[in-house]
């Protein structure tokens, strides 16, 4: 199984997502340096890498809020590079924010009915939706699976802290994703909120793939099957996380080198 | 616990929820003081006379629905436009150009339910159009390109003589009659005033609440999100310019009726102005707010003038007072007259009934 999977996505066919000689200049820093990365349907992977490293650029050129300076992104074979962040969502990419990105004015319920409509028809409707509105039904159950039912009628502003990465969270699983990107979700989290997250992410659907930037190695470890490290915009290693945790070099960069 | 992959199955997991009012019902229905206003409206013409129905109250709804297409575009998707007063003027100037007025040589001679649909939809292309150059810009840009327009439709009335008639204006402009009414008749022309202004709130209020009116205040929260959630954030905006236009070009039809005349002084940039200041002393936040703003500008213009001359100022300096009045709301309120009466009602309750939205219709 995982070798045929692993052979179809060394040519590229069948990737979730690929992406070749991705580099992304801010004036004259190279914010990311010919990065090439090919993720299976349903993989789950970790990118690790000190502050600085890239791995949020990485994620803003996969989802278009930066467009890459060169290199191509396919997403399941169709070549997006040039596509605006919405196309790329309505084909199933989903991302979270490291500070969360959420609608402060309004209630969690339309924070994520707003997330449930945007990958779905009608975005320009004008009729409130009815008693038995699909979307409706499906931001009720999105708004239980992160645990907010009790306060789903409080503005997203009067939110506590934990609550809103939970939020954050949601709006990233609305409709049918394909594939997530995660950044530091366990971000300013307690430990019993962090068992929560680990648990949000191991019970995701099988055919839900995801990229995990994660600062918590019990966090991250725990929820991945690889790894890919980061060091000043390039890919430095990849590899399973037993692997990564045990490389004498990673170690030194990252994991017992002390943060930057 | 699972987060369940695909909404199809959501669906059937759906939790009751009957306990949530998911459709609202008419905003303010269980409000005793809405449904007050609303009646006084309705009998307005046995309490009021020509005077107070047409130069305060019809005068008040009209300024009110031009600076409810501000809030539209301010309040729900974050736009500041000073162009909405010079939106309502052009659909002004098309009725009088393709309806019948007193320069026959420029009126087309139509009659008004032709020249009503073309000036509304033409104001509404005008008005998205400068919408599609506005939406490139945010925040103060927004307000410059806006004011631009504004600024430059002015001077083009001004010099424009072929269609706009210069500096004079277009004169003795007709209104509707039929069914054996004349519908400029004070009490009429009132009832006409306050259906299109109740149609186009209850439409605001309404579209609020639906996907489009709820996209919009995401924008306004956060278009960046927007964009990663699978939403044009763009297209929204100029949607939103479009409804906006709509309506401020119904309003316009309505001031043109009501002066029979338009002249570039109506669109003028204080006049735009004066529609952000409406818009401000109101509040922004919700359709209720211009109208109140309207109604204090109404009443300010109207009575300060008498006020100024008996203390032996300048009658004229009813703008000073404004001003003043501008000045202490956004001191005191950043949400203008129903922000300060909100946290009076609050006061005035104990804590735990205090409403956890903004959005509550007080």
């Amino acid at each position: 199984m995982d070798s045929v999977a692993q052979r179809l996505s060394a040519v590229g066919a069948g990737a979730a997502l690929e992406l070749r000689g991705v580099t992304r200049l801010f004036g004259a820093l190279a914010a990311l340096t010919d990065v090439t990365i090919t993720v299976r349907p349903g993989e789950r992977r970790a990118v690790l890498g000190s502050n600085g490293a890239g791995k949020t650029t990485l994620f803003n050129c996969i989802t278009g809020d930066f467009p890459p300076t060169s290199g191509t992104i396919r997403f399941f074979g169709e070549d997006v590079t040039h596509f605006p962040p919405y196309e790329r969502i309505r084909r199933g990419l989903r991302r979270t924010y490291q500070i969360s990105a959420l609608f402060p004015g309004l209630t969690v319920q339309d924070n994520v009915y707003l997330a449930c409509r945007g990958v779905s028809r009608g975005r320009f409707s004008f009729l409130r939706p009815g008693q038995n509105d699909a979307l409706m039904h499906a931001a009720d159950s999105l708004v239980q699976a992160v645990h907010l039912t009790a306060v789903k009628d409080q503005r997203v502003a009067e939110l506590a802290h934990g609550q809103q990465r939970q939020l954050e969270i949601a709006l990233a699983l609305a409709g049918a994703p394909r594939f997530v990107l995660f950044d530091e979700p366990a971000a300013g989290l307690s430990p019993t909120e962090r068992a929560e997250l680990v648990e949000i992410l191991t019970s995701l659907p099988a055919h839900i793939g995801y990229i995990i930037i994660e600062h918590d190695m019990d966090v991250a470890l725990r929820v991945v099957e690889s790894v890919t490290m980061m060091h000043n915009g390039r890919i430095f290693k990849e590899g399973v996380p037993e692997e990564i945790q045990s490389d004498p070099e990673v170690q030194e960069l990252y994991l017992g080198g002390g943060h930057e | 616990m699972s987060v369940t992959h695909d909404a199809r199955i959501q669906v059937r997991a759906a939790v009751p929820t009957a306990q949530r009012p998911i459709v609202h019902g008419w905003p303010d229905i269980n409000n005793p003081a809405a449904w007050i206003v609303a009646a006084i409206l309705l009998i307005m013409p046995l309490i009021a006379n020509g005077f107070f129905l047409i130069e305060i109250f019809a005068t008040t709804l009209i300024l009110g629905t031009i600076a409810l297409s501000l809030m539209f575009l301010a309040g729900y998707a974050g736009m500041v436009s000073l162009m909405q007063l010079t939106i309502a003027g052009f659909a002004a100037y098309m009725v009088a150009v393709f309806g019948v007025s007193g320069n026959a040589n420029i009126s087309l001679g139509w009659p008004w339910w032709l020249a009503v649909p073309m000036a509304l939809t033409l104001a509404t292309i005008f008005g998205t159009l400068g919408g599609a150059l506005a939406v490139r810009t945010e925040g103060i840009y927004t307000i410059m390109i806006t004011l631009a327009i504004g600024a430059a439709f002015y001077y083009f009335t001004n010099q424009n003589w072929a269609i706009f008639n210069g500096h004079t204006g277009i004169n003795n402009v007709s209104t509707p009659h039929f069914w054996g009414v004349d519908w400029r008749w004070d009490i009429p022309f009132y009832y006409v005033v306050l259906a299109v202004a109740a149609i186009c709130y209850f439409a605001v209020d309404y579209i609020s609440r639906a996907p489009f009116g709820l996209a919009l205040q995401g924008v306004r929260d956060n278009p960046r999100r927007m964009a990663a959630l699978g939403f044009n954030v763009n297209a929204h905006r100029v949607a939103a310019y479009a409804v906006a236009s709509f309506i401020a070009g119904l309003a316009g039809v309505l001031q043109v009726w009501n002066y029979r005349q338009i002249s570039p002084g109506s669109v003028s940039v204080g006049a735009c102005i004066d529609i952000l200041i409406i818009a401000v002393v109101g509040g922004i936040t919700r359709p209720i707010g211009p109208y109140i703003g309207a109604l204090v500008f109404v009443l300010l213009r109207t009575f300060a003038l008498d006020f100024l001359v008996k203390i032996g100022l300048d009658g004229n300096r009813f703008r000073l007072l404004i001003g003043l009045g501008f000045l202490a709301i956004v001191f005191w309120s950043s949400d203008g007259v129903i922000g300060l009466w909100q946290r009076w009602r609050q006061s005035q309750r104990p804590r735990s009934d205090r409403p956890g939205g903004g959005r509550g219709h007080g």
